[in-house]
């Protein structure tokens, strides 16, 4: 009976008639694109303050590893296995201990990007041309010096290739935050997932967030190591 | 004190969930225990067909590609898209789109695809890091091309190829969680269908799914170690910048 009413509403593509024969419809998106514009800003806050802790986190472990090798195979490990398990199962382990909400969703999506992120850090000044730390202690660099004005600033670019790949995943994984009941764009998908207009509204907006985002950290690297773009 | 041995209270009764099946919270049907079987075979069903789909499809691209040398837009191309696509959005994307396939159908074609780009990249970024010399002397003994392909570039290719395959495994094993969501009752079931299992279930189950993700990794990382030719270190020479590979 239901397909039979499609079958009759399938000549007839305005409108309502659109959302009834479950169709991509310009209409309905513009008339309810309002619905998607809190779960979007939810969808920026919690990728931004995430890969924010999860950088500010990564980079004090791989300083710290830097002085110190024997730490990084221990920190490899742990941030690996945290890397390993799924986010869904991390937002209901932290249930007991955070419950639900933001905090639970950003300690999980913290927790991932810490592999990511640290990973690049150690590689980008692991790759630092033992001439330039060379030339750097020629010159009298003190050891803080040295990491400051010469390793981090030649690590730039593999720390920023961290930061894109940390950002794009952080966007896909924000958009499972709503099973830990804080909200964003995945919330707006299965509200009503059989239906193609909020899909394509709700997916494309997340696949937009990830490209732009990726966009603005490569620009930023871009801008802040101009040494590189005649290489590249 | 108390809220500690609360919250440690809690993770005990997610185990008795695990170990033994009990009334659903709505009374009636039982859950938990064994009745988590059938769950686990979905998940682990699901899994294996996506990961099949995607190694079928994605290691002759990837060999092909690294064999020729001319595809590194297209798998960088590959891996980036893949990356900003989130895994929900891809699932959404099928149940939406073919409603007349069937829900398992399309989640695992959806994992399928979102397993693909590691693969791929993988392949082909170990089958260029194979060094030029042991092609040419392969050449010089007169190997054709599927002849090297086949018993120069992928022994030397496998432990990255392998990499590929664990994170995929892995990225699938945790996104098949979220199956149950479009109907595909997987061990997410117990997660997402709280007001049935309780809270024991949603941990219990989250338990279950994380030790399933941990011993996918352990053991195709052993399975990536014995495929490892003696005297192979996985250093990974820049190749190109762009293309990251997973470990």
């Amino acid at each position: 009976m239901i397909e039979l009413f499609a079958q009759l509403q399938r000549r007839d593509r305005t409108g309502a008639d659109c959302v009834a024969d479950n169709g991509i419809c310009p209409n309905w998106i513009a008339d309810n694109f309002d619905r998607y514009v809190s779960p979007f800003w939810e969808h920026v806050y919690l990728t931004m303050v995430s890969v924010g802790l999860g950088f500010a986190i990564a980079f004090a472990l791989a300083l710290l590893a830097h002085r110190r090798r024997w730490l990084v195979g221990p920190i490899t490990q742990v941030t690996g296995i945290f890397y390993t398990l799924p986010s869904v199962a991390v937002f209901f382990l932290l249930l007991p201990l955070t419950g639900r909400g933001n905090t639970t969703a950003i300690v999980a999506l913290v927790a991932y990007t810490l592999l990511i992120l640290f990973r690049n850090v150690m590689a980008g000044l692991d790759n630092v041309p033992a001439e330039a730390r060379d030339a750097g202690r020629g010159m009298g660099l003190t050891a803080r010096q040295l990491l400051w004005r010469v390793e981090l600033p030649l690590a730039l670019p593999e720390i920023m290739a961290g930061l894109r790949i940390a950002v794009t995943t952080t966007v896909g994984l924000a958009a499972l935050a709503f099973l830990a009941g804080a909200g964003g764009l995945g919330g707006a998908l299965f509200d009503d997932i059989n239906f193609r207009s909020n899909v394509l509204v709700a997916g494309g907006l997340a696949i937009g967030l990830a490209v732009v985002l990726d966009l603005l950290i490569l620009a930023l690297q871009k801008a802040i190591t101009p040494w590189t773009r005649a290489a590249t | 004190m108390s809220s500690t041995l609360a919250f440690l209270g809690e993770f005990g009764d997610a185990f008795d969930y695990i170990f033994h099946s009990r009334e659903s919270e709505a009374g009636g049907a039982r859950v938990g225990g064994s009745e988590l079987l059938p769950l686990l075979w979905t998940h682990l069903e699901v899994t294996a067909l996506a990961m099949g789909i995607a190694i079928a499809i994605a290691l002759p691209i990837g060999l092909a590609l690294g064999h020729t040398g001319r595809g590194a837009f297209a798998a960088i191309s590959v891996s980036n898209t893949g990356r900003a696509v989130p895994s929900v959005a891809l699932i959404a994307f099928f149940v939406a789109f073919f409603p007349r396939t069937p829900e398992f159908w399309n989640v695992t074609v959806a994992l399928a695809l979102l397993a693909i780009p590691p693969i791929l990249t993988n392949a082909y970024v170990g089958v260029r890091q194979v060094s030029p010399e042991a092609v040419d002397a392969a050449r010089g003994m007169g190997m054709s091309a599927m002849e090297i392909v086949r018993s120069v570039e992928l022994p030397l290719a496998l432990p990255l190829i392998f990499g590929g395959i664990r994170t995929s495994t892995v990225n699938v094993i945790a996104t098949a969680t979220i199956a149950p969501l479009v109907g595909v009752l997987t061990l997410g079931d117990p997660i997402t269908a709280g007001s049935v299992h309780g809270r024991a279930g949603q941990i219990g189950a989250s338990i279950v799914v994380a030790a399933l993700a941990v011993a996918a990794e352990a053991g195709l990382a052993a399975v990536q170690r014995a495929v490892t030719p003696a005297g192979i270190t996985l250093e990974r020479r820049p190749l190109n910048r762009r293309l990251q590979t997973v470990p």
